[in-house]
């Protein structure tokens, strides 16, 4: 057969290019095969699944996002938590979630099976989005715009995590968001459900 | 000794002193008595130098690994806020740069000379190279331990640290550039003097790949490092998804030249041990240019989650271009240990699927770190790297702890034992020293490997709850809002710190046992080949040589009548195993996140 008895330390003499053993072909075709379903899983997902880190995807200068988060406050606030605003956007809008050192502004307040497109950039360094305890993670750059459309499927008092380091206070910041259930009147979302 | 005793490479000897062999005038070479190799005097200090700065880097890392994990074991809570992240940052540089890419120097100035009976073409440039090494090194441990660059491994942008700490990466990455080209000038010279025969062994092409890797991995270093540099200095500006994307082409491909040197490696120690072969050069040196091709996609991956690239870029680039450079090391896992069995059988071993892996010299550590390193680089490195990868499921894994859970797994369990396993291999043979604390040696890579194996996996589980990584507190004490983790992550993370100082000690056994070896050791001595010797492992003692009747036996256990099989059925077995494993995991991870909200 084609195989050698040299070890890896051994030059090989002449041409080395020489037909493998059946087994080591198989494998390699196996590896191959599960490489592609590998790589053909991300495809399907956009197409029948239903998380995808897509998005809508542009550069902003943070002063113009601060002032457009701080109109999205004035426009839907409902309240404050220790100073921090509440706020209540209507089902299917556009809303804003800011990060700086140490805080995630503002509150959110979502109804459950609504559909939101959550726009999130950072104002000074790289923060994470981590939401707790669902466990949904995205990265927030300064000067850019991340917007994701996102459905809730469950009500709750949920957090948001900062997970990429941001400085000394970095393990103190911490936002939150709180999902509702829809109001009995209104079981069908406007913009909800895909 | 007798030469028609040593092993295949003793045929080098003859190829050494062929015509045309010039080695300079003020060079002077020793004659492995182990291997018949010609060392050259010059290199062979190289070889030393780097090994031995590489080791107490890995000290200082481990170290601060030490009170790392004893303060994310939130039940001890040692360091200060602080003092966490600053170590975590001395963590990261000193293992995973200096530690890891030293002893790369150290390969491949040994792979370029010793391997190929070759003398260093430039020993002067090649101390200026590890002078600037070191310099870059020492400037960047002394402005993290100074405090004034709290910025993390990753110095994220704007983040920013003192102008002296990317001063000194940049310097570091120049004296690595310099050692990567005399490699390849090391081998050019070799060739022109026709020190060996043939082609490049397999080891030195696994070393090459590393090199080139390191080529393109140090240039991405210079992309974003000067300018980062120059921004510090408020000289220019440096956007924060351009830094990330760039960062990331230094900061995974030079993973990449961590798993071709790891490879290169296996390949290495295997024959040294049990004397593995090489079942096909083909095959194996195919799946090293796979590696060259397609590493500098290999930043995609880091960035699966962030705003600044779309689907489809995303989609092409993930695990290095739909996975080819996976596929690379499914083959490798694939050939190292179908070539550990086809040797052990070529040998006798021949009963049944395992009698190959029974009878191995486990007690011999060079033998105990390849199999370990292989194992957990490729079940728990690979399969989690590959799955928190792909594009989707990396919502659920960025940033937390799933994440390091990964990479410890790949460059400690992997590549960091593969180094200690061929230390151990160094010592007698570059240093000719015997190995110090025998009886520990042989069950250092045990230790080592065990603690590893808890951490890594304990942190993965963690991860799975969402508990971040590179966080100095979880109880978010003194935070606005209570975040109540499941109570078993406090377990979860109690394993991550027991596994850690496990991990630790192994650490701190192999570097006690290198100092002791090399600085306060005994020689080596003659070698009673047959006899087992105190502190020689046993593939010097015992070289793993071929039958007389090789070719009969290689011929019959490649009969066709042994079916698809072939000459390695352990090995097929085992591959199945971890593509079962492998499956399960991957799909299981999709299952997951399709409970989440919807996102899109």
């Amino acid at each position: 057969m084609h195989t050698e008895t040299h070890t890896g330390l051994d030059s090989p003499k002449g041409n080395w290019w020489k037909p493998a053993h059946r087994a080591e072909k198989v494998w390699v075709g196996i590896a191959f095969a599960w490489c592609m379903v590998l790589f053909a899983m991300m495809p399907l997902w956009h197409w029948k699944g239903g998380q995808n880190p897509s998005g809508i995807r542009r550069k902003v200068e943070p002063a113009a996002f601060m002032a457009r988060t701080q109109e999205f406050i004035r426009e839907y606030r409902v309240g404050d938590d220790r100073g921090m605003p509440i706020v209540e956007p209507p089902p299917g809008s556009d809303i804003y979630l800011m990060g700086m050192a140490f805080q995630w502004t503002p509150i959110l307040k979502l109804q459950k099976g609504a559909s939101y497109t959550l726009h999130l950039s950072a104002l000074d360094v790289n923060h994470g989005f981590s939401l707790f305890p669902v466990n949904v993670n995205f990265q927030v750059v300064p000067g850019y715009d991340y917007g994701l459309r996102i459905t809730p499927n469950s009500s709750g008092d949920y957090r948001i995590i900062c997970n990429e380091f941001c400085g000394i206070g970095h393990h103190l910041m911490v936002g939150r968001v709180i999902v509702v259930d829809p109001p009995v009147t209104a079981m069908t979302t406007p913009g909800g459900g895909e | 000794m007798n030469p028609d005793s040593m092993p295949p490479a003793g045929s080098r000897a003859a190829a050494a002193a062929a015509p045309g062999y010039r080695p300079d005038s003020q060079s002077t070479f020793r004659t492995c008595p182990v291997t018949t190799r010609r060392i050259h005097d010059k290199a062979e200090a190289l070889v030393k130098a780097n090994a031995v700065t590489a080791i107490v880097f890995l000290l200082v890392g481990a170290i601060a690994a030490l009170l790392l994990v004893l303060t994310r074991w939130q039940a001890v809570h040692l360091l200060s806020a602080t003092w966490y992240y600053r170590l975590l940052g001395v963590h990261a540089m000193s293992m995973l740069i200096f530690f890891i890419i030293f002893f790369e120097m150290a390969v491949l100035h040994f792979a370029s000379t010793a391997l190929l009976n070759a003398r260093n073409a430039a020993p002067k440039l090649s101390w200026a190279g590890f002078g600037l090494m070191l310099g870059g090194a020492l400037m960047v441990e002394w402005k993290m331990w100074a405090g004034k660059a709290d910025v993390l491994f990753t110095s994220y942008v704007p983040l920013r640290a003192d102008p002296l700490f990317y001063l000194g990466v940049i310097l570091f990455a120049v004296g690595a550039l310099v050692v990567t080209f005399i490699f390849f000038a090391n081998l050019a010279v070799a060739k022109k003097e026709r020190t060996y025969e043939g082609s490049l062994p397999l080891v030195v092409y696994g070393a090459a790949t590393a090199a080139i890797i390191a080529v393109i991995t140090l240039l991405h270093g210079a992309a974003i490092y000067i300018p980062t540099f120059l921004w510090s200095l408020g000289l220019m500006e440096v956007d924060p998804q351009v830094y990330r994307l760039i960062w990331w082409g230094l900061g995974h491909s030079s993973q990449q030249i961590n798993v071709a040197a790891m490879v290169a490696i296996w390949y290495m120690l295997g024959a040294l041990t049990i004397g593995a072969v090489v079942l096909n050069e083909k095959i194996s040196r195919s799946a090293f240019v796979l590696y060259i091709l397609f590493i500098s996609m290999a930043s995609a991956h880091h960035l699966l989650v962030d705003p600044g690239m779309g689907p489809a870029w995303k989609i092409v680039n993930t695990s290095y271009f739909m996975y080819m450079a996976v596929l690379a090391s499914m083959i490798h896992g694939f050939t190292v240990p179908a070539g550990m069995e086809l040797g052990m059988r070529l040998r006798g071993y021949t009963n049944g699927m395992f009698e190959w892996l029974r009878k191995a010299p486990w007690g011999d550590p060079g033998f105990s770190s390849l199999v370990l390193s292989v194992v957990v680089f490729g079940f728990v490195g690979g399969i989690t790297g590959v799955t928190i990868g792909t594009e989707q499921i990396n919502i659920i894994v960025h940033n937390t702890l799933r994440s390091p859970g990964h990479f410890h797994a790949t460059v400690v369990s992997g590549t960091a034992m593969a180094f200690m396993g061929a230390t151990y291999y160094l010592i007698p043979l570059v240093f000719q020293k015997r190995v110090a604390l025998w009886p520990l040696a042989r069950i250092q890579p045990y230790i080592f490997a065990g603690g590893m194996f808890i951490f890594t996996i304990s942190m993965t589980a963690a991860g799975y709850f969402g508990v971040p990584r590179r966080h100095w507190d979880i109880t978010f004490a003194g935070a606005p809002y209570s975040v109540p983790f499941n109570p078993i992550v406090d377990f979860l993370l109690a394993l991550v710190a027991l596994g850690g100082v496990i991990a630790a000690t192994g650490a701190f056994i192999f570097v006690a046992i290198s100092v002791k070896s090399v600085f306060f050791g005994t020689a080596l001595g003659e070698i009673t080949k047959g006899t087992a010797m105190v502190g020689v492992p046993r593939g010097i003692t015992h070289p793993p040589t071929h039958a007389t009747d090789v070719d009969a036996r290689n011929a019959a256990l490649h009969d066709p009548a042994r079916g698809l099989m072939g000459p390695a059925p352990g090995t097929i077995v085992l591959v199945m195993i971890f593509l079962a494993v492998f499956a399960l995991y991957f799909f299981s991870n999709w299952k997951i996140l399709s409970f989440l909200w919807k996102i899109g």
